[in-house]
């Protein structure tokens, strides 16, 4: 081997420990001090960095955990009860639950039952579209179809349907993170509880318009007639502006106001199929996601 | 020289097919939907009931709150209905319907058509009326005008400037109102001057209307105190900020309004409409709409009654063409897009432009190339290029750092953009969701 | 269907500007000095500024089809440019693979491996010149003399560039009015006989182009003249000191690659500042970063470092130059 190699193989060496040792010492100087349960409720939490909680990402939401004295108002909606204890047993502290939920949209206006009345051609996008004008069809409620919520899904759980020009809800993969509620600018998501084998009761219409007007622009409209409301025996329905609305806590799923409602308005998932005439809405209604 | 503004700017074809063509008066249409909002602020609160009958300019709805604006029958018949219409926000808002019987107007409302040249009213006493008579800014903006004649305390007006510009292209009711009503317009311009107690008022023009500019000159001669000012033709000319920079050289500052620097600005359409209103009593109810595009056999400036559909005006202009893709109330920059052409025309409905299928088609956007042009044709001095993926990541600090809200959104860098990006769309959206939560911080 | 209004957020006009247009434009505005270029330099011309051409070309449409898998935008004229302007900046008797090889690491690396169009920050037909000026450093600076080589190609026979010549001379002792007895003089350097890249040699061709990017709108007149006016006051006050070892700046500015830097490689509209007066600072650093490359380095050139070296200081300009606000509030204090 020439000197020169030798030489340089020295050199870089030394170089190299030099400032191994340099950094070494900087690092114990300038160390910051981190409570070590930070790092041991981060690693409870699922690394999804969604935001639902509410928080900055997982390490900001930890931080927030490890200095809080009591859980109140704070929960992953994505680690859900199970993290929610496991955090809790970790630093000592008293559980919160909370009922699962997932999110479901409040719109049913499908090509088919909603006819387009006029041709967008701006940017494919809802924020932008609801800011010039109610949409394509003569709903000016009804979702736009431009899908910023499945951009803005960080778990894979919304698809659009090319066929129904609906966003679709994978309810396995939905997390009540709420990123979705915020983003539609129709606000047509909500979380709502979430029962054994994704059962669901809900009002798939958030139009306020009069029952006439909202049937002429969407066959599947809620039309705000109370008959829904009149039998409902748990007063989970709340008619407002037009609309009926479920509440999905106080709903025990006995399933007596969908079959009342004269447009099909109220649609079930997850429950056996109904038997009554087949129409074109009821084939939908009762298909198993 | 022609006075211009400096910065930015853009010269999109004129075509100015009407503007020879005279105003004519549209016929009355069947039926009008007067809307309860036609501007900014607080809707109007309507006085008046189902199946009432309603005479021409009698008051149907009250201003509700300073900012709003009365509203006025410019019809005469029974009242159908009180209930939602689209309007040009792309909305259903609340309209007053009336089935249209004869042309009964109220009997205060002078008729006649000779020119009432003495004031007699105070200032104070003029800016009452104009409140009474429900005039907004007629250049589309829609301000209620007695407000702006209100000058907040702490700030003085020295001059009046009349925006003659209309800038944007295509539309051609102003300058129609100038060759025809010159003279009642220079009646309302001493009107005005009173209301505000300023002694000078500008006028200005584009040059590419020197008839309006020729008879103008001729008119203010005979008073003290009303300069004419010919102008370059360049877009935004017409804009607020832009015509106070071209005629006075000041700039209206970040955040401010126009009487920061002195000045209170009108459109030649709310001036006419002015005089109507102290010199013959007469609400606003009716406007001059120009109706035109390439494919229109008749493009035309029509007297308009409010309340009119957009139909009926294109069915006087020769009918809808064919092949119209497209329906805009307002210009081609600033213009919105209608979903439905039985909107009714408002009180900011200054033009209704055609478009042939393709003819206004969006094309594919491509990455930004970084030409620059959006920052040299922005006449506020922004950088659109950066407010657009700033607007698309939220970044709203950015946003509001990079001066978002000075946009005044007249679109001049999405119709240079050579990679056909929609920065005004992106734009647009940054300024609502900034707006917002300025408008949140300043509640706290 | 066809019946429903179409409705879209304002504006409803567009100018016809394109970027393909831009684009297109600028190869047309290239025509004239590459008609120069081919009577000076022939059949060495001719190839290798097909080859750099079809290689940019063909880089983008591989590596947009199976590398990235995205939509192929070659239609859009920019590979085409990188290529031309990438000839212009090669000698005459380059080998064909050299030229590929320069074509595919100038789209490669200096296009798409930022993103494609529009997020290069350096100019990717220097990046491409200045890859083979460091790898292949004989080939790249074997000059063919000009006419007399046209037939061939590889092969031709080679001389000094003015510039180069110059550098050697004063190394060597010779004073500079001495050394320009042996060179052209400025009108021949004006219309193109000299030796030297293809696009470098006439500088009357080059600005015939620069008049045609003004009137098309492609190009403003701001980085050009501020870049050539820097580059004239600097060499005027070196040769005006000592005007035996430097030679006059009209010299300067014809010879090597500054007219062509200046039109058309500091120009590009990616790699410039976005505001009037960031490019007016980066030009007068062009400027100044050439001359002393010139008159200081161990290169007779240096406009394609300095434009380089501008390019990375570029987002730094647009950050910290931004135009003038409407309104903008006086700081008072």
């Amino acid at each position: 081997m020439s000197s020169i190699i030798i030489y340089t193989i020295i050199t870089l060496s030394l170089l190299g420990a030099v400032a191994a040792l340099v950094l070494y010492f900087v690092a114990q100087r300038f160390k910051v001090y981190e409570d070590p349960n930070i790092d041991l409720v981060e690693a409870e939490l699922p690394a999804a960095n969604c935001g639902g909680c509410g928080f900055a990402g997982c390490r900001n939401f930890a931080e927030t955990l490890v200095k809080a004295e009591t859980f109140d108002g704070l929960f992953c909606p994505v680690g859900g009860n199970e993290t929610m204890s496991r955090i809790a047993s970790v630093l000592g502290r008293e559980a919160v639950t909370q009922e699962a939920r997932v999110a479901v949209l409040r719109c049913n206006g499908t090509c088919e039952f909603r006819p387009k009345i006029s041709k967008y051609d701006g940017t494919m996008s809802c924020a932008i579209a609801s800011a010039l004008y109610g949409g394509e069809t003569g709903c000016n409620y009804g979702c736009l179809g431009f899908g910023d919520c499945v951009m803005v899904c960080n778990f894979d759980a919304l698809h659009m349907d090319p066929v129904t020009g609906l966003p679709v809800v994978d309810d396995k993969k939905c997390t009540s993170c709420g990123a979705c509620v915020k983003e539609c600018p129709k606000d047509l998501f909500e979380l709502r509880k979430r029962w054994k084998g994704d059962k669901k009761i809900y009002v798939a219409c958030m139009n306020e318009d009069k029952g006439g007007v909202a049937r002429k622009n969407c066959s599947v409209a809620c039309i705000g007639c109370s008959k829904c409301f009149k039998v409902c025996p748990h007063d989970a329905i709340v008619m407002k502006n037009n609309l009926a609305f479920i509440d999905s806590v106080k709903c025990k799923l006995c399933r007596k106001c969908a079959p009342e409602c004269p447009t099909n308005a109220i649609l079930e998932f997850g429950l056996p199929i109904r038997k009554q005439p087949e129409t074109i809405n009821t084939q939908l209604i009762n298909k198993e996601e | 020289m022609l006075k211009t503004f400096k910065k930015g700017g853009i010269h999109p074809p004129e075509n100015k097919f009407s503007a020879h063509n005279g105003i004519r008066k549209l016929p009355l249409p069947g039926s009008v939907a007067i809307l309860l909002s036609q501007h900014l602020g607080a809707p109007a609160k309507v006085i008046v009931n189902k199946g009432d009958e309603v005479k021409t300019g009698q008051l149907i709805a009250t201003g509700e709150g300073f900012v709003s604006s009365n509203v006025h029958a410019s019809v005469s018949g029974k009242i159908a209905k009180i209930d939602d219409v689209t309007d040009i926000s792309g909305y259903r808002k609340q309209a007053v319907f009336i089935d249209v019987a004869g042309d009964e107007w109220i009997e205060t409302i002078k008729r006649d058509n000779t020119l009432e040249k003495d004031i007699q009213l105070t200032g104070e006493e003029i800016i009452k009326k104009i409140n009474e008579a429900g005039i907004v800014g007629l250049g589309g903006a829609t301000f209620p005008t007695h407000v702006k004649l209100t000058v907040p305390r702490g700030k003085k007006a020295e001059c009046l400037i009349i925006n003659g510009v209309e800038c944007e292209p295509y539309l051609t009711s102003d300058h129609s109102l100038m060759l025809e009503k010159g003279e009642e317009i220079i009646v309302g311009i001493q009107l005005l001057k009173k209301a505000l107690n300023v002694p000078l008022a500008h006028i200005g023009i584009e040059n590419n209307k020197p008839d309006a500019i020729v008879l103008m000159e001729k008119l203010a001669a005979e008073y003290k105190g009303i300069k004419v000012h010919a102008l370059k033709v360049k877009y935004p000319q017409g804009g607020e900020k832009q015509l106070i920079k071209a005629i006075t050289g000041r700039e209206v500052p970040s955040g401010g309004l126009p009487v920061d620097v002195g000045v209170v600005a009108f459109n030649v359409g709310t001036v006419f409409a002015v005089y109507e209103a102290v010199q013959k009593n007469k609400p606003l109810f009716e406007r001059v709409v120009t109706i035109t595009g390439k494919t229109l056999s008749q493009p035309a400036n029509f007297r308009v009654r409010i309340g009119t559909p957009i139909s009926a005006v294109i069915n006087a202009a020769g009918g809808i063409p064919g092949d119209t893709g497209k329906i805009v109330s307002g210009g081609p920059m600033m213009g919105k897009a209608l979903s439905d052409p039985e909107v009714p025309v408002m009180k900011g409905t200054s033009g209704v432009l055609l478009f042939a299928s393709g003819e206004s088609a969006r094309r594919n956007m491509l990455p930004c190339i970084r030409c620059a042009k959006c920052v040299s044709v922005c006449p506020m001095g922004l950088e659109p290029y950066l407010l657009m993926p700033l607007a698309q990541k939220n970044s709203f600090d950015r946003l509001e750092a990079e001066h978002v809200m000075d946009c005044i959104e007249c679109g001049s860098c999405s119709y240079t953009c050579p990679a056909d990006r929609p920065l005004l769309d992106f734009i647009r959206l940054g300024k609502s969701k900034v707006g917002r939560i300025i408008r949140t911080r300043k509640k706290q | 269907m066809s019946n429903l209004l179409t409705v879209s957020p304002s504006p409803h006009i567009a100018s016809e500007q394109s970027v393909s247009k831009m684009m297109y434009g600028v190869i047309i505005s290239l025509v004239p000095a590459f008609l120069i270029t081919l009577y000076v330099f022939g059949l060495g011309a001719l190839v290798v500024t097909v080859i750099s051409i079809l290689s940019c070309v063909l880089a983008e449409m591989v590596i947009q089809q199976f590398i990235l898998k995205t939509r192929i935008s070659i239609g859009d004229g920019s590979a085409m440019v990188t290529g031309l302007l990438l000839a212009f900046n090669l000698p005459s008797n380059l080998p064909w693979w050299m030229v590929a090889l320069g074509a595919l690491f100038a789209i490669g690396i200096g296009k798409m491996t930022y993103g494609g169009l529009g997020n290069n920050p350096f100019n990717p037909a220097l990046v491409g010149r200045v890859f083979l000026l460091i790898s292949f450093p004989v080939q790249m600076t074997s000059w063919p003399l000009p006419v007399a080589s046209r037939l061939q190609y590889v092969d031709a026979a080679t001389g000094a560039t003015p510039l180069g010549f110059l550098k050697e001379a004063v190394r060597g002792g010779v004073t500079v009015p001495e050394a320009m007895n042996q060179l052209p003089d400025h009108m021949q350097l004006f219309m193109g006989q000299m030796g030297g890249s293809l696009g470098e040699v006439s500088a009357v061709a080059l600005i015939i182009g620069f008049f045609w990017l003004l009137y098309k709108r492609i190009i403003t007149w701001h980085i050009p003249v501020s870049m050539i006016a820097t580059i004239f006051i600097f060499t005027g006050i070196l040769w005006l000191a000592d005007p035996s070892k430097n030679a006059s700046p009209v010299f300067h500015i014809l010879t090597g690659g500054i007219m062509l830097g200046a039109i058309y490689m500091a120009t590009d509209l990616v790699t410039s500042p976005m505001t009037k007066t960031g490019m007016f600072i980066y030009a007068v650093g062009i400027g100044l970063i050439t001359v002393i490359i010139r008159v200081y380095g161990a290169y007779p050139e240096g406009v394609s470092f300095a434009i380089l070296i501008m390019n990375a200081f570029v987002p730094l300009i647009n950050k910290y130059i931004k135009p003038r606000r409407f309104g903008e509030e006086v700081k008072h204090g």
